[in-house]
Protein backbone atom coordinates (compact mmCIF):
# COMPACT_ATOMS: atom_id res chain seq x y z
CA UNK A 1 0.00 0.00 0.00
CA UNK A 2 2.96 2.12 -0.15
CA UNK A 3 1.79 4.57 -2.67
CA UNK A 4 4.32 6.84 -4.28
CA UNK A 5 3.14 10.49 -4.00
CA UNK A 6 4.65 13.79 -3.06
CA UNK A 7 3.05 12.93 0.81
CA UNK A 8 5.18 10.02 1.42
CA UNK A 9 8.12 11.87 -0.31
CA UNK A 10 7.74 14.62 2.45
CA UNK A 11 7.57 12.58 4.79
CA UNK A 12 10.71 10.39 3.72
CA UNK A 13 12.40 13.45 2.86
CA UNK A 14 11.48 14.64 6.83
CA UNK A 15 12.76 11.16 8.26
CA UNK A 16 16.19 11.71 6.15
CA UNK A 17 16.63 14.99 7.96
CA UNK A 18 15.43 14.05 11.69
CA UNK A 19 17.75 11.17 11.78
CA UNK A 20 20.80 12.77 10.10
CA UNK A 21 20.72 15.28 13.01
CA UNK A 22 19.91 12.13 15.63
CA UNK A 23 23.17 10.81 14.10
CA UNK A 24 25.12 13.87 14.43
CA UNK A 25 23.62 14.32 17.86
CA UNK A 26 22.36 17.96 17.20
CA UNK A 27 18.92 17.43 16.80
CA UNK A 28 18.03 19.48 19.51
CA UNK A 29 19.96 22.33 18.49
CA UNK A 30 18.64 22.09 14.62
CA UNK A 31 15.44 20.33 14.47
CA UNK A 32 12.93 23.85 14.72
CA UNK A 33 15.17 24.90 11.32
CA UNK A 34 13.97 21.45 9.06
CA UNK A 35 10.10 23.31 8.26
CA UNK A 36 12.62 26.73 6.96
CA UNK A 37 15.25 24.20 5.22
CA UNK A 38 12.48 22.38 3.50
CA UNK A 39 10.36 25.20 2.43
CA UNK A 40 12.97 28.13 2.53
CA UNK A 41 11.96 31.73 1.59
CA UNK A 42 10.60 32.41 -1.94
CA UNK A 43 10.18 28.65 -1.97
CA UNK A 44 7.83 27.92 -5.10
CA UNK A 45 6.39 24.49 -5.61
CA UNK A 46 4.22 25.01 -2.13
CA UNK A 47 2.16 21.75 -1.09
CA UNK A 48 -0.46 23.78 0.34
CA UNK A 49 -1.98 26.99 0.45
CA UNK A 50 1.23 29.04 1.41
CA UNK A 51 4.53 28.12 2.66
CA UNK A 52 3.42 29.12 6.24
CA UNK A 53 1.14 26.53 6.56
CA UNK A 54 3.10 23.96 4.62
CA UNK A 55 6.23 24.98 7.85
CA UNK A 56 3.16 24.47 10.20
CA UNK A 57 2.19 20.85 8.99
CA UNK A 58 5.95 20.27 8.98
CA UNK A 59 6.39 21.24 12.33
CA UNK A 60 3.42 18.69 13.09
CA UNK A 61 4.81 15.66 11.11
CA UNK A 62 8.29 16.34 13.39
CA UNK A 63 6.17 15.90 16.41
CA UNK A 64 5.17 12.36 14.93
CA UNK A 65 8.40 11.34 14.19
CA UNK A 66 9.46 12.13 17.59
CA UNK A 67 6.75 10.23 19.26
CA UNK A 68 4.10 12.34 19.91
CA UNK A 69 0.99 12.01 18.77
CA UNK A 70 -0.45 15.38 17.47
CA UNK A 71 -3.43 15.04 20.09
CA UNK A 72 -0.32 15.04 23.09
CA UNK A 73 -0.10 19.04 21.86
CA UNK A 74 -0.70 20.99 24.93
CA UNK A 75 0.85 24.56 23.65
CA UNK A 76 0.95 25.40 19.86
CA UNK A 77 4.02 27.31 21.10
CA UNK A 78 6.38 24.28 22.23
CA UNK A 79 8.89 24.11 20.05
CA UNK A 80 10.32 21.05 18.49
CA UNK A 81 13.57 21.67 20.23
CA UNK A 82 11.37 21.10 23.43
CA UNK A 83 9.50 18.31 22.23
CA UNK A 84 12.73 16.62 21.30
CA UNK A 85 14.76 16.79 24.86
CA UNK A 86 10.97 15.81 26.32
CA UNK A 87 11.37 12.69 23.88
CA UNK A 88 14.74 12.17 25.19
CA UNK A 89 13.38 12.27 29.08
CA UNK A 90 10.53 10.33 28.38
CA UNK A 91 10.37 6.83 29.45
CA UNK A 92 8.49 4.86 26.56
CA UNK A 93 6.60 6.62 23.68
CA UNK A 94 2.88 6.28 24.45
CA UNK A 95 0.31 3.10 23.28
CA UNK A 96 -2.15 4.79 20.35
CA UNK A 97 0.57 4.36 16.91
CA UNK A 98 -2.19 6.64 14.66
CA UNK A 99 -3.08 10.68 15.33
CA UNK A 100 -4.79 12.92 12.98
CA UNK A 101 -2.95 16.56 12.21
CA UNK A 102 -6.38 18.35 12.44
CA UNK A 103 -4.75 21.79 10.69
CA UNK A 104 -3.56 19.55 7.92
CA UNK A 105 -6.77 17.66 7.57
CA UNK A 106 -8.98 19.33 4.73
CA UNK A 107 -12.25 18.16 6.13
CA UNK A 108 -13.08 16.55 3.54
CA UNK A 109 -17.10 16.81 1.75
CA UNK A 110 -19.38 16.21 4.82
CA UNK A 111 -21.90 14.80 2.15
CA UNK A 112 -20.82 12.64 -0.32
CA UNK A 113 -22.92 13.60 -3.12
CA UNK A 114 -22.48 17.30 -5.23
CA UNK A 115 -24.81 18.78 -7.93
CA UNK A 116 -22.30 19.44 -11.01
CA UNK A 117 -23.37 22.54 -13.12
CA UNK A 118 -24.26 20.05 -15.57
CA UNK A 119 -27.58 20.16 -14.07
CA UNK A 120 -30.50 21.36 -16.62
CA UNK A 121 -32.79 21.97 -14.01
CA UNK A 122 -34.98 19.34 -15.81
CA UNK A 123 -38.96 19.96 -16.02
CA UNK A 124 -38.80 15.67 -14.59
CA UNK A 125 -36.77 16.79 -11.67
CA UNK A 126 -36.49 13.30 -10.08
CA UNK A 127 -34.03 14.17 -7.90
CA UNK A 128 -35.98 16.15 -5.77
CA UNK A 129 -39.10 14.08 -6.30
CA UNK A 130 -37.24 10.77 -5.07
CA UNK A 131 -35.45 12.31 -1.92
CA UNK A 132 -36.91 10.74 0.99
CA UNK A 133 -35.32 14.03 3.31
CA UNK A 134 -36.89 16.31 1.24
CA UNK A 135 -33.07 17.72 1.54
CA UNK A 136 -32.97 19.14 -2.46
CA UNK A 137 -34.25 22.40 -3.44
CA UNK A 138 -33.83 24.73 -6.94
CA UNK A 139 -32.30 28.05 -6.88
CA UNK A 140 -31.40 29.70 -10.16
CA UNK A 141 -32.76 26.40 -12.19
CA UNK A 142 -30.24 23.95 -10.54
CA UNK A 143 -30.83 21.72 -7.59
CA UNK A 144 -29.22 21.87 -4.10
CA UNK A 145 -27.93 19.32 -1.62
CA UNK A 146 -28.86 20.36 1.62
CA UNK A 147 -25.82 18.86 3.92
CA UNK A 148 -27.95 18.86 6.77
CA UNK A 149 -30.78 17.17 5.81
CA UNK A 150 -29.09 14.62 3.40
CA UNK A 151 -28.39 11.05 4.76
CA UNK A 152 -25.67 10.00 1.57
CA UNK A 153 -28.69 7.19 0.23
CA UNK A 154 -27.94 8.03 -3.13
CA UNK A 155 -31.07 8.39 -5.05
CA UNK A 156 -30.37 11.93 -6.48
CA UNK A 157 -27.51 10.63 -8.37
CA UNK A 158 -29.43 7.13 -9.20
CA UNK A 159 -32.11 9.17 -10.88
CA UNK A 160 -30.69 11.74 -12.51
CA UNK A 161 -31.34 11.62 -16.11
CA UNK A 162 -27.81 13.54 -17.31
CA UNK A 163 -25.25 12.18 -14.68
CA UNK A 164 -25.13 15.74 -13.15
CA UNK A 165 -24.84 14.11 -9.67
CA UNK A 166 -21.53 12.96 -8.73
CA UNK A 167 -20.27 11.11 -6.05
CA UNK A 168 -17.39 12.52 -4.01
CA UNK A 169 -15.47 9.95 -1.43
CA UNK A 170 -13.78 10.77 1.42
CA UNK A 171 -10.67 8.90 1.06
CA UNK A 172 -9.76 8.18 4.73
CA UNK A 173 -13.34 6.99 5.59
CA UNK A 174 -13.42 5.05 2.41
CA UNK A 175 -10.36 2.95 3.29
CA UNK A 176 -11.19 2.18 6.44
CA UNK A 177 -12.60 -1.32 6.87
CA UNK A 178 -14.41 -0.93 10.41
CA UNK A 179 -15.54 2.38 10.39
CA UNK A 180 -12.91 4.07 12.91
CA UNK A 181 -12.13 7.10 11.40
CA UNK A 182 -15.26 9.82 11.44
CA UNK A 183 -15.86 13.73 11.38
CA UNK A 184 -16.22 15.61 14.22
CA UNK A 185 -18.23 18.73 14.25
CA UNK A 186 -16.21 20.50 12.24
CA UNK A 187 -15.52 17.78 10.03
CA UNK A 188 -12.43 16.79 10.77
CA UNK A 189 -11.60 13.45 11.07
CA UNK A 190 -10.56 11.13 14.53
CA UNK A 191 -9.65 8.06 15.16
CA UNK A 192 -12.02 5.45 17.44
CA UNK A 193 -8.82 3.75 19.26
CA UNK A 194 -12.01 1.01 20.24
CA UNK A 195 -12.79 0.34 16.83
CA UNK A 196 -9.11 0.90 14.89
CA UNK A 197 -7.23 -1.88 14.20
CA UNK A 198 -4.17 -0.31 12.66
CA UNK A 199 -4.22 -1.66 9.57
CA UNK A 200 -2.65 1.54 8.27
CA UNK A 201 -5.46 2.22 5.21
CA UNK A 202 -6.29 5.64 5.99
CA UNK A 203 -2.40 6.52 6.30
CA UNK A 204 -1.84 5.46 3.14
CA UNK A 205 -4.99 7.14 1.73
CA UNK A 206 -5.52 10.73 2.85
CA UNK A 207 -4.00 12.32 0.09
CA UNK A 208 -3.02 15.27 2.71
CA UNK A 209 -1.10 13.20 4.60
CA UNK A 210 -2.89 13.58 7.42
CA UNK A 211 -2.92 10.74 9.30
CA UNK A 212 0.61 10.11 11.03
CA UNK A 213 2.04 7.38 12.92
CA UNK A 214 4.73 7.78 15.88
CA UNK A 215 8.09 6.86 15.66
CA UNK A 216 10.51 5.34 17.97
CA UNK A 217 13.26 6.82 16.23
CA UNK A 218 14.67 8.82 19.67
CA UNK A 219 14.25 5.42 21.58
CA UNK A 220 16.37 4.01 19.22
CA UNK A 221 19.47 6.25 19.30
CA UNK A 222 18.98 6.30 23.75
CA UNK A 223 19.23 2.57 23.02
CA UNK A 224 22.51 3.16 20.26
CA UNK A 225 24.16 4.94 22.51
CA UNK A 226 23.46 2.93 25.73
CA UNK A 227 25.72 0.25 27.44
CA UNK A 228 22.82 -2.36 26.53
CA UNK A 229 23.42 -4.15 23.56
CA UNK A 230 20.82 -3.40 20.24
CA UNK A 231 19.06 -6.28 19.02
CA UNK A 232 17.21 -5.83 15.74
CA UNK A 233 14.25 -8.76 14.48
CA UNK A 234 13.87 -8.30 10.98
CA UNK A 235 10.61 -9.29 9.42
CA UNK A 236 10.23 -11.65 6.63
CA UNK A 237 8.57 -8.99 4.26
CA UNK A 238 12.69 -7.11 4.36
CA UNK A 239 13.51 -9.52 2.33
CA UNK A 240 11.91 -7.59 -0.93
CA UNK A 241 12.54 -4.00 0.24
CA UNK A 242 15.83 -3.37 -1.54
CA UNK A 243 17.59 -4.56 -4.67
CA UNK A 244 19.85 -6.61 -3.15
CA UNK A 245 20.13 -10.09 -1.31
CA UNK A 246 18.69 -10.48 2.34
CA UNK A 247 22.24 -11.54 3.70
CA UNK A 248 23.20 -8.05 2.60
CA UNK A 249 19.81 -6.16 3.75
CA UNK A 250 21.02 -7.87 7.30
CA UNK A 251 24.57 -6.86 6.86
CA UNK A 252 23.69 -3.52 6.31
CA UNK A 253 21.02 -2.82 9.06
CA UNK A 254 24.01 -4.45 11.35
CA UNK A 255 26.09 -1.17 10.34
CA UNK A 256 23.72 1.38 11.58
CA UNK A 257 24.80 0.02 14.88
CA UNK A 258 22.58 -3.23 16.25
CA UNK A 259 25.05 -4.94 17.53
CA UNK A 260 23.11 -8.41 16.18
CA UNK A 261 20.60 -8.65 13.41
CA UNK A 262 18.13 -12.43 13.68
CA UNK A 263 15.78 -12.95 11.15
CA UNK A 264 11.98 -13.24 12.32
CA UNK A 265 11.74 -16.11 10.35
CA UNK A 266 13.37 -17.92 13.16
CA UNK A 267 10.29 -17.06 15.15
CA UNK A 268 7.95 -18.65 12.25
CA UNK A 269 9.60 -21.51 12.47
CA UNK A 270 7.48 -22.04 16.26
CA UNK A 271 4.58 -20.60 14.46
CA UNK A 272 4.37 -22.78 11.41
CA UNK A 273 4.88 -26.11 13.74
CA UNK A 274 2.27 -24.98 16.77
CA UNK A 275 -0.31 -24.41 14.23
CA UNK A 276 0.22 -27.20 11.93
CA UNK A 277 -0.36 -28.99 15.71
CA UNK A 278 -2.93 -26.35 16.57
CA UNK A 279 -4.86 -27.16 13.42
CA UNK A 280 -4.31 -31.12 13.64
CA UNK A 281 -5.64 -31.49 17.08
CA UNK A 282 -8.60 -28.92 17.08
CA UNK A 283 -9.98 -29.45 13.21
CA UNK A 284 -8.89 -32.67 12.63
CA UNK A 285 -8.96 -34.85 15.72
CA UNK A 286 -11.90 -32.73 17.76
CA UNK A 287 -13.83 -31.64 14.67
CA UNK A 288 -13.91 -27.83 15.23
CA UNK A 289 -15.28 -26.95 11.65
CA UNK A 290 -12.32 -24.39 10.97
CA UNK A 291 -9.70 -22.74 12.40
CA UNK A 292 -7.48 -18.79 11.05
CA UNK A 293 -4.22 -18.19 11.42
CA UNK A 294 -2.81 -15.33 13.86
CA UNK A 295 -0.08 -13.59 12.84
CA UNK A 296 -1.41 -10.62 11.31
CA UNK A 297 -2.02 -8.03 13.95
CA UNK A 298 -4.24 -6.28 12.35
CA UNK A 299 -6.59 -9.18 11.72
CA UNK A 300 -6.36 -10.22 14.93
CA UNK A 301 -7.33 -7.16 16.75
CA UNK A 302 -10.88 -7.14 13.25
CA UNK A 303 -11.32 -10.43 15.30
CA UNK A 304 -11.65 -9.08 18.60
CA UNK A 305 -12.56 -6.19 18.63
CA UNK A 306 -15.49 -6.38 15.53
CA UNK A 307 -16.36 -10.32 15.23
CA UNK A 308 -16.86 -12.10 18.20
CA UNK A 309 -18.61 -15.04 16.05
CA UNK A 310 -15.11 -15.74 14.39
CA UNK A 311 -12.66 -14.80 17.23
CA UNK A 312 -13.29 -18.51 18.67
CA UNK A 313 -11.32 -19.94 15.63
CA UNK A 314 -8.55 -17.78 15.50
CA UNK A 315 -5.66 -19.92 16.14
CA UNK A 316 -3.94 -19.49 20.08
CA UNK A 317 -0.64 -19.76 18.31
CA UNK A 318 1.75 -16.62 18.46
CA UNK A 319 3.30 -14.63 15.64
CA UNK A 320 6.64 -15.03 14.46
CA UNK A 321 7.77 -11.39 16.15
CA UNK A 322 6.86 -13.18 19.49
CA UNK A 323 8.59 -16.47 19.10
CA UNK A 324 11.58 -14.50 17.17
CA UNK A 325 11.67 -12.29 20.33
CA UNK A 326 11.46 -15.25 22.90
CA UNK A 327 14.40 -16.25 21.52
CA UNK A 328 16.01 -13.25 21.01
CA UNK A 329 15.75 -12.18 24.74
CA UNK A 330 17.22 -15.43 26.06
CA UNK A 331 20.30 -15.03 23.81
CA UNK A 332 20.04 -10.86 24.86
CA UNK A 333 18.37 -10.53 28.22
CA UNK A 334 19.40 -7.14 29.10
CA UNK A 335 18.94 -5.83 25.04
CA UNK A 336 16.90 -2.87 23.63
CA UNK A 337 14.81 -5.40 21.46
CA UNK A 338 13.64 -3.94 17.80
CA UNK A 339 11.37 -5.16 15.63
CA UNK A 340 11.51 -4.13 11.93
CA UNK A 341 8.66 -4.28 9.96
CA UNK A 342 6.22 -3.24 7.26
CA UNK A 343 2.88 -1.76 9.05
CA UNK A 344 1.80 0.36 11.63
CA UNK A 345 -0.53 -3.00 13.54
CA UNK A 346 2.67 -4.28 14.30
CA UNK A 347 4.46 -1.44 16.25
CA UNK A 348 0.59 -2.01 18.34
CA UNK A 349 1.50 -5.55 18.41
CA UNK A 350 5.22 -4.50 19.60
CA UNK A 351 3.86 -2.23 22.28
CA UNK A 352 2.27 -5.06 24.48
CA UNK A 353 4.72 -7.57 23.13
CA UNK A 354 6.92 -9.17 26.66
CA UNK A 355 10.22 -9.04 25.02
CA UNK A 356 9.97 -6.09 22.20
CA UNK A 357 11.59 -2.82 23.12
CA UNK A 358 10.55 -0.75 19.84
CA UNK A 359 9.55 -1.05 16.13
CA UNK A 360 10.97 0.55 13.36
CA UNK A 361 9.55 0.05 10.35
CA UNK A 362 10.31 -0.25 6.92
CA UNK A 363 10.38 3.18 6.07
CA UNK A 364 12.16 4.73 8.84
CA UNK A 365 14.97 1.53 7.98
CA UNK A 366 15.31 2.73 4.24
CA UNK A 367 15.77 6.63 5.54
CA UNK A 368 18.36 5.92 8.23
CA UNK A 369 20.47 3.95 5.67
CA UNK A 370 20.17 7.12 3.81
CA UNK A 371 20.93 9.62 6.01
CA UNK A 372 23.69 7.64 7.98
CA UNK A 373 25.61 6.80 4.68
CA UNK A 374 25.23 3.21 4.50
CA UNK A 375 24.98 3.71 0.80
CA UNK A 376 25.01 0.56 -1.56
CA UNK A 377 24.83 -3.00 -0.20
CA UNK A 378 28.11 -4.77 -0.37
CA UNK A 379 28.86 -8.10 -0.18
CA UNK A 380 32.02 -7.87 2.48
CA UNK A 381 29.38 -6.43 5.04
CA UNK A 382 26.79 -9.35 4.41
CA UNK A 383 26.03 -11.41 7.11
CA UNK A 384 25.54 -15.54 6.97
CA UNK A 385 21.71 -16.33 6.53
CA UNK A 386 20.93 -19.05 9.58
CA UNK A 387 20.67 -21.89 7.41
CA UNK A 388 18.25 -23.97 10.34
CA UNK A 389 15.43 -21.30 9.19
CA UNK A 390 12.88 -23.07 6.93
CA UNK A 391 12.76 -21.59 3.85
CA UNK A 392 8.83 -22.02 4.25
CA UNK A 393 9.27 -19.11 7.24
CA UNK A 394 10.90 -16.55 4.78
CA UNK A 395 7.43 -16.94 2.80
CA UNK A 396 5.33 -15.26 5.41
CA UNK A 397 5.52 -12.04 3.68
CA UNK A 398 3.65 -12.45 0.95
CA UNK A 399 -0.30 -14.06 0.83
CA UNK A 400 -0.47 -17.66 1.20
CA UNK A 401 2.71 -18.09 2.28
CA UNK A 402 1.86 -18.89 5.80
CA UNK A 403 -0.50 -21.55 4.23
CA UNK A 404 1.78 -22.84 2.33
CA UNK A 405 4.56 -23.07 5.51
CA UNK A 406 1.36 -24.88 8.05
CA UNK A 407 -0.15 -27.17 4.96
CA UNK A 408 4.05 -28.17 4.63
CA UNK A 409 4.35 -29.49 8.16
CA UNK A 410 1.43 -31.65 8.61
CA UNK A 411 2.13 -35.20 9.44
CA UNK A 412 1.98 -37.51 5.86
CA UNK A 413 -1.65 -38.48 7.09
CA UNK A 414 -3.22 -35.05 7.05
CA UNK A 415 -1.45 -33.64 4.19
CA UNK A 416 -4.65 -34.08 1.88
CA UNK A 417 -7.32 -33.21 5.19
CA UNK A 418 -6.59 -29.33 4.61
CA UNK A 419 -9.28 -27.18 2.57
CA UNK A 420 -6.87 -24.14 2.52
CA UNK A 421 -8.89 -20.94 2.24
CA UNK A 422 -6.92 -17.19 1.89
CA UNK A 423 -8.44 -13.54 2.46
CA UNK A 424 -6.04 -11.52 0.58
CA UNK A 425 -6.52 -8.44 2.20
CA UNK A 426 -9.09 -6.79 4.35
CA UNK A 427 -12.43 -4.99 3.00
CA UNK A 428 -15.90 -4.77 3.63
CA UNK A 429 -16.91 -7.56 1.61
CA UNK A 430 -14.04 -9.96 3.02
CA UNK A 431 -15.37 -9.30 6.79
CA UNK A 432 -18.71 -10.27 4.88
CA UNK A 433 -17.02 -13.33 4.32
CA UNK A 434 -15.55 -14.40 7.35
CA UNK A 435 -19.04 -13.29 9.01
CA UNK A 436 -20.26 -16.03 7.08
CA UNK A 437 -17.53 -18.47 7.66
CA UNK A 438 -18.57 -18.59 11.35
CA UNK A 439 -22.16 -20.09 10.61
CA UNK A 440 -21.01 -22.41 7.70
CA UNK A 441 -17.24 -22.19 6.10
CA UNK A 442 -16.26 -23.78 2.81
CA UNK A 443 -13.03 -24.44 3.68
CA UNK A 444 -11.20 -26.11 7.18
CA UNK A 445 -8.16 -23.80 7.31
CA UNK A 446 -8.30 -20.13 6.92
CA UNK A 447 -5.03 -17.81 6.11
CA UNK A 448 -6.24 -13.98 6.65
CA UNK A 449 -3.80 -10.71 5.75
CA UNK A 450 -4.92 -7.69 6.35
CA UNK A 451 -3.07 -6.13 3.61
CA UNK A 452 -3.64 -7.14 0.14
CA UNK A 453 -0.64 -9.37 -1.18
CA UNK A 454 0.30 -9.55 2.42
CA UNK A 455 2.83 -7.80 4.54
CA UNK A 456 5.21 -6.69 1.71
CA UNK A 457 2.18 -4.54 0.82
CA UNK A 458 2.70 -3.52 4.39
CA UNK A 459 1.51 0.42 5.22
CA UNK A 460 5.37 1.44 5.53
CA UNK A 461 7.03 -0.34 3.03
CA UNK A 462 9.26 1.00 0.33
CA UNK A 463 9.41 -1.42 -2.92
CA UNK A 464 6.59 -1.99 -4.95
CA UNK A 465 4.45 -4.96 -3.60
CA UNK A 466 4.91 -6.92 -6.67
CA UNK A 467 8.86 -6.68 -6.88
CA UNK A 468 9.59 -7.63 -2.91
CA UNK A 469 6.73 -10.54 -3.84
CA UNK A 470 9.22 -12.00 -6.49
CA UNK A 471 12.08 -11.61 -3.95
CA UNK A 472 10.15 -12.83 -1.06
CA UNK A 473 8.62 -15.83 -2.89
CA UNK A 474 12.21 -16.84 -4.95
CA UNK A 475 13.77 -16.62 -1.26
CA UNK A 476 11.20 -19.62 0.16
CA UNK A 477 12.12 -21.36 -2.36
CA UNK A 478 15.36 -22.05 -1.73
CA UNK B 1 21.21 -0.45 -34.38
CA UNK B 2 22.98 0.41 -31.03
CA UNK B 3 20.39 -0.10 -28.19
CA UNK B 4 19.65 3.07 -26.41
CA UNK B 5 20.57 2.89 -22.43
CA UNK B 6 18.59 3.33 -19.75
CA UNK B 7 20.57 3.31 -16.57
CA UNK B 8 18.06 3.30 -13.40
CA UNK B 9 19.60 4.37 -10.18
CA UNK B 10 19.22 1.38 -7.75
CA UNK B 11 20.89 3.79 -4.95
CA UNK B 12 19.21 3.61 -1.37
CA UNK B 13 17.86 7.54 -1.79
CA UNK B 14 16.68 6.80 -5.04
CA UNK B 15 14.85 3.44 -4.41
CA UNK B 16 12.94 5.39 -1.28
CA UNK B 17 11.73 8.10 -2.61
CA UNK B 18 9.98 5.87 -5.58
CA UNK B 19 12.91 4.44 -7.56
CA UNK B 20 11.77 0.84 -6.96
CA UNK B 21 8.28 1.31 -8.80
CA UNK B 22 10.97 1.90 -12.21
CA UNK B 23 11.98 -1.24 -11.99
CA UNK B 24 9.00 -2.25 -13.60
CA UNK B 25 9.93 0.21 -16.83
CA UNK B 26 10.41 -2.91 -18.48
CA UNK B 27 7.28 -4.59 -18.21
CA UNK B 28 5.61 -0.92 -19.12
CA UNK B 29 7.73 -0.54 -22.47
CA UNK B 30 5.25 -0.57 -25.34
CA UNK B 31 6.45 -3.34 -27.36
CA UNK B 32 7.46 -1.21 -30.35
CA UNK B 33 10.33 0.32 -27.94
CA UNK B 34 11.53 -3.09 -25.93
CA UNK B 35 13.83 -4.28 -28.31
CA UNK B 36 15.36 -0.85 -28.58
CA UNK B 37 16.35 -0.41 -25.13
CA UNK B 38 18.14 -2.05 -22.55
CA UNK B 39 17.48 -1.27 -19.14
CA UNK B 40 20.00 -1.63 -16.76
CA UNK B 41 19.72 -1.01 -12.88
CA UNK B 42 23.15 1.16 -12.00
CA UNK B 43 24.50 1.60 -8.34
CA UNK B 44 24.34 5.56 -6.44
CA UNK B 45 24.93 7.46 -10.33
CA UNK B 46 26.13 9.80 -7.40
CA UNK B 47 23.56 12.63 -8.61
CA UNK B 48 22.24 13.10 -5.41
CA UNK B 49 24.94 14.45 -3.54
CA UNK B 50 25.46 17.67 -6.35
CA UNK B 51 23.51 20.60 -5.19
CA UNK B 52 21.20 21.74 -7.45
CA UNK B 53 20.49 18.56 -9.43
CA UNK B 54 16.92 18.36 -8.64
CA UNK B 55 14.90 15.33 -6.91
CA UNK B 56 15.44 11.66 -6.67
CA UNK B 57 14.92 9.24 -8.14
CA UNK B 58 17.30 9.38 -11.38
CA UNK B 59 17.04 7.98 -14.75
CA UNK B 60 19.81 8.46 -17.20
CA UNK B 61 18.37 7.89 -20.82
CA UNK B 62 21.03 7.99 -23.16
CA UNK B 63 23.22 11.08 -21.73
CA UNK B 64 20.13 12.31 -20.67
CA UNK B 65 19.35 12.60 -17.08
CA UNK B 66 15.87 12.54 -15.85
CA UNK B 67 15.31 13.55 -12.34
CA UNK B 68 12.18 13.27 -10.42
CA UNK B 69 12.03 9.82 -12.78
CA UNK B 70 8.82 7.74 -13.30
CA UNK B 71 8.09 5.42 -15.40
CA UNK B 72 5.79 7.74 -17.56
CA UNK B 73 8.51 10.46 -17.73
CA UNK B 74 11.24 7.70 -18.84
CA UNK B 75 8.97 6.29 -21.69
CA UNK B 76 8.35 9.80 -23.12
CA UNK B 77 12.23 10.62 -22.58
CA UNK B 78 12.92 6.91 -24.54
CA UNK B 79 10.05 7.73 -27.42
CA UNK B 80 11.71 11.41 -27.59
CA UNK B 81 15.02 9.32 -28.19
CA UNK B 82 14.12 6.90 -30.39
CA UNK B 83 10.81 8.57 -31.94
Amino acid sequence: MAVTNNTMILRRELLTRIIKLLHENTLEENIDRIPYQMRPKGYEEVSRCCIYKDRAMLKYRAMGVLGFGIDEEEDEMTSLAEYTRMAFQREHVSENPLSVMTDACSACVKVNYVVTNMCRGCVARPCEVNCNKNAIHFVNGQAHIDPDKCVNCGLCMKNCPFHAIIYIPVPCEESCPVGAISKDEHGKEHIDPDKCIYCGRCLSACPFGAVVEKSHLVELFKAFRSDKPTVALVAPAVAGQFKTSLGNIMGAIKQLGFDDVIEVAKGADVTTTNEAAEFAEKVLEEGQPFMTTSCCPSYYMLAHKHLPEVAPFVSHTRSPMYYAAEIARKQYPDATIVFVGPCVAKRKEAYYDPNVDLMLSFEELGTMFVAMGIEGFSDEQAMTLDADIMPSSRGYAATAGVMGAVAGQLPEEYKDRIKPIVINGLDKQAIRDLKGYAKSCPGNMVEVMACEGGCVNGCNVIANPKIATRQVQALAKE
Amino acid sequence: MEKLTVQICTGTLCYIMGGSELQLLGEYLPETLADKVEIRGATCLDICNQEGKGKAPYVLVGDELITGATVAKVVEAIKQKIG
